[in-house]
């Protein structure tokens, strides 16, 4: 405005007060509405979670949930929050007890055989609508789990069960899958051949049994919504209001409800944001969070109880063995494992807390024949030896027939810990042995459809297990191994699989299991990275939580409120 | 009018119809697979779920199916929510964003306007100079900052009282509305404040407001009905995409206020391509925003007789 217009302070003083008025009209009005609005949103959805993190009083425990289930249709679950929930909410014939260890769920005893299992149920398994638990439940279930109708991604898990394999690819019906039941409390299960483990299996949520007369009603809704579900676990869904609230309670038809001492498990938060869920641990409204990096100096401020712990998963470099690609050859990746130190990229560039080098495909806690796996076959240590690298670079160049490599492309994910070690792996191996390296930095999806089209030289990856079982881990470079995207294919570590797989000897399996360990290092088929770590806060009174890298984790089953 | 109506509605439904084509062709060119997932599944198993989802015909008969679809209104089953449908998504999360929206622009409008007069009434002096340098503030920092800061005040407050005043996350009550609402209203509100500011200043120094103050009309009826009134237009003009901006760009806010709005899964969809969410709310939001953009055309008449709607 460039014309000046004499100000009159009598109009200003006057309009000014009018505006106030307007104002407070504003206030007013706004006010109103929000009561509107808050009567409107309250017939649709409500979120009053307005109590404490901890209630001794009610026996509640609140909690944030990062993410909504998808669903809670056990034969379709994948992702870790639903097998989480569903840990709390069902039992399948086995369960994981506070000590992470397996123990009789709805089966009292078993016994494992070669050809077949059986399982004998307990009387007192109950459905949350009073019915008894029967065998013809787990039938159901895992027939449902092969159904191709049902497309479940998890199917392959019930594949050691006689037909399964075939029933899925649509070859059998149904009703050819080798699982009787016998009466109303005995499971028969064929097997397609051996499986010592099958007991870990049979924990797992996709081996979760379902009623059938409430499946069927539910007409394909079954695990949509609180009341589309029935449950035979601890606890409950009494309310699920999508992305807002799930609320679990305690279940007084479970067998053993009398070791369950708590009575609610709340979660009226849904966010992934972890300083949101920081914020709310703050103001004492949950009882548990996660902590990032950024958080950990407020959780030292705040003087709090830090928790740290190893979540099971793994994490390396795979890397393309197909042909054409250079890393097919032995020598270049020998080189590069030797130029390279796990410790190094831990400690010096991921830093993130609880955070392990990985020394092996293997991880630390993973069982052996009697004590840790990785005790009893200590991996062959490989040192940062440069000469020796360079060595190796000099003959994988002359086999390759090249004087310079062409770059060679890294495929990376987007995020801030993908970036970081790419750029290590990048820059370390530029300067320890002149190799270029091409970052290829892709979305969560692409990156997948790249490594299953094998569109890569050496791919950041990770795997986390399904059962607590080493071959959870340990077919995963198997050459039929559909998750072996670099196609490393190796009979003396086939043969060594399928030791693995058919021998009931744990000794055996356990031997095998050691050689499969030595050659995945020997023949640097993988650079390993780092085992994942988890650094969380509890409020001090929440007593009992347990944490376990294989199974519903965290499980809240066995919490108490401690008082005073 | 009525035939202006009838015409502005027609254009929305071809808009519409562009829209969800361009997002359909997009969408089938974006890299990725839907289908995949951390662990890698067979042959077989992916012939079930590419069968379940009809992706296993041609583009151009998925195309026909997704349109015949549409125009009954039914955005079909979600591919991360294997059995949810996206209409029931948008039914139950829609309303969530459209309450946390409504009341974030009728924070910004009335702060907007408010302010705005405030600041052209005492031009270039202090509430002016004050306003104006929060309101550049306002449009530099962008919402996810105010969001953070919204709530770690929050906490820092419950705690200074040792009570909790306001909820610092979560949705239900009025109490849990009333910080997401400001902090997602905050940038259109400093937006606004400035559009006002400028439309006064033109509107104080113009003939009229001259001639009426000439004829000696009492100060509250000249700012009223002669400059407020007049100034408020421009604001009007913006209002309707704002609304639509605002309801579509809560995502931020909402994950970090732990609100179960639509936003969310709109956003999570692109990155999961999960294709018949990411359709079912494209379509949704972009009727959306066509349909307010024709309301505010039509209040802009009913406002300002000037404007004829022919």
């Amino acid at each position: 405005m460039s014309e000046v217009i004499p100000s009159n302070d009598n109009f200003t003083t006057s309009a000014g007060r009018q505006l106030l008025l307007f104002g407070l009209l504003a206030v007013a009005g706004i006010a109103l509405l929000m009561i509107a609005l808050s009567w409107a949103t309250s017939l649709t959805s409500s979120t009053s979670g307005a109590v404490e993190g901890i209630d001794p009083a009610t026996k509640t425990i609140t909690l944030v949930l990062a993410e909504e289930p998808p669903q809670l249709n056990s034969t379709l679950a994948t992702d870790q929050v639903s097998g989480m929930i569903l840990g709390h909410l069902m039992e399948g014939l086995l369960r994981y007890d506070e000590h992470s260890q397996l123990t009789p769920g709805v089966a009292e005893r078993w016994t494992i055989g070669e050809q077949e299992a059986t399982f004998w149920l307990r009387d007192d398994a109950r459905w949350s609508d009073g019915q008894a638990v029967t065998a013809h439940d787990f039938v159901f279930a895992w027939r449902t789990a092969l159904d191709q109708a049902n497309a479940s991604e998890y199917a392959f898990i019930l594949f050691p069960v006689k037909n399964a394999e075939a029933i899925n690819n649509g070859k059998l019906p149904v009703e050819a899958l080798g699982v009787t039941a016998l009466d109303d409390r005995t499971l028969r299960v064929s097997l397609e051949r051996p499986v010592a483990y099958f007991d870990k299996l049979v924990a797992f949520t996709t081996y979760f049994p379902i009623r059938e007369d409430f499946y069927t009603a539910t007409a394909g809704r079954y695990g949509a919504d609180a009341d589309t579900m029935i449950y035979n676990g601890p606890f409950a869904l009494t309310r699920w209001v999508h992305g807002a609230h799930v609320r679990m309670e305690k279940n007084p038809y479970y067998w053993n409800s009398e070791r369950v001492m708590i009575e609610v498990i709340d979660f009226p938060y849904v966010t992934t944001d972890p300083n949101a869920s920081l914020n709310l641990f703050k103001d004492q409204k949950i009882a548990y969070t996660g902590l990032i990096e950024e958080n950990l100096n407020e959780a030292l401020v705040q003087r709090w109880h830090l928790h740290r712990f190893i979540d099971g998963s793994i994490f390396f470099m795979e890397f393309n063995h197909r042909e054409g690609h250079p890393t097919a050859n032995y020598h270049l990746r020998k080189a590069m494992q030797l130029a390279l130190d796990p410790a190094e990229l831990v400690y010096k560039v991921v830093k993130l807390p609880g955070y392990l080098p990985a020394e092996s495909l293997f991880p630390i806690w993973l069982k052996g024949v009697e004590h840790n796996l990785r005790q009893e076959y200590p991996p062959p240590q490989v040192a940062l030896d440069l000469q020796a690298a360079q060595r190796h670079l000099a003959l994988a160049k002359e086999q390759l027939g090249v004087t310079e490599l062409q770059p060679l492309v890294l495929l990376s994910g987007d995020n801030p810990l993908s970036n970081k070690q790419s750029e290590y792996y990048q820059a370390t191996l530029k300067k320890r042995l002149g190799l270029d390296i091409r970052i290829d930095k892709q979305i969560f999806k692409q990156r997948l459809a790249k490594m299953t089209a094998g569109d890569f030289d050496m791919v950041l990856a990770g795997w986390g297990p399904d059962f607590d079982d080493p071959l959870t881990f340990g077919d995963l470079f198997a050459s039929w191994n559909l998750n072996n995207r670099g196609r490393y294919a190796n009979p003396e570590l086939d043969a060594q699989v399928r030791i693995a797989q058919n021998s009931m000897d744990p000794r055996t399996r356990m031997d095998a299991f050691g050689e499969i360990q030595r050659i995945l290092i020997e023949d640097a088929v993988v650079l390993m990275n780092y085992e994942r770590g988890v650094v969380y806060v509890t409020d001090p009174r929440l007593k009992g939580l347990v944490r376990r890298a294989v199974g519903p984790d965290p499980d809240f089953t066995h919490v108490h409120i401690q008082e005073g | 009018m009525w035939r202006y109506t009838l015409r502005r509605l027609i254009q929305g439904v071809i808009t519409v119809w562009f829209i969800a084509t361009a997002t359909f062709i997009a969408m089938h060119n974006v890299p990725g697979d839907p289908l995949s997932s951390d662990k890698a599944v067979s042959e077989e198993i992916r012939a079930n779920l590419e069968a379940k989802y009809g992706l296993d015909r041609p583009v151009t008969q998925q195309y026909l199916i997704y349109v015949k679809n549409l125009l009954r209104g039914d955005f079909g089953i979600s591919f991360t929510q294997k059995n949810r449908e996206v209409n029931d998504i948008i039914r139950e999360h829609f309303p969530v964003s459209a309450t946390l929206g409504i009341l974030a622009i009728v924070f910004a409008g009335l702060g907007g306007v408010l302010w705005g007069a405030l600041t052209a009434l005492y031009r270039n002096r202090l509430p002016d100079i004050v306003i104006m340098f929060l309101v550049i503030l306002g449009i530099s920092v962008p919402s996810f900052v105010f969001a953070a800061l919204g709530q770690l005040a929050l906490v820092n407050l419950n705690d200074l009282l040792g009570i909790s005043l306001l909820p610092v996350a979560g949705w239900g009550t009025v109490w849990h509305m009333l910080v997401p609402s400001l902090v997602l209203g905050l940038g259109t509100m400093a937006y606004l404040t400035r559009l006002m500011r400028s439309s006064m200043l033109e509107i104080i120094s113009s003939d009229f407001v001259r001639t009426a103050r000439a004829k000696g009309l009492p100060a509250t009826q000249i700012f009223t009905r002669h400059q407020l009134r007049n100034a408020i237009l421009p604001v009007v003009t913006v209002l309707g995409p704002s609304i639509a901006a605002i309801t579509t760009g809560g995502f931020v806010v909402e994950m970090v206020f732990a609100i179960p709005g639509l936003g969310r899964y709109f956003v999570q969809a692109v990155q999961q391509l999960d294709y018949t969410v990411i359709m079912g709310t494209t379509v949704f939001y972009g009727a959306f925003l066509v349909f307010m953009v024709i309301v505010v055309d039509l209040l802009y008449g009913w406002i300002d007789p000037r404007v004829r709607l022919e």
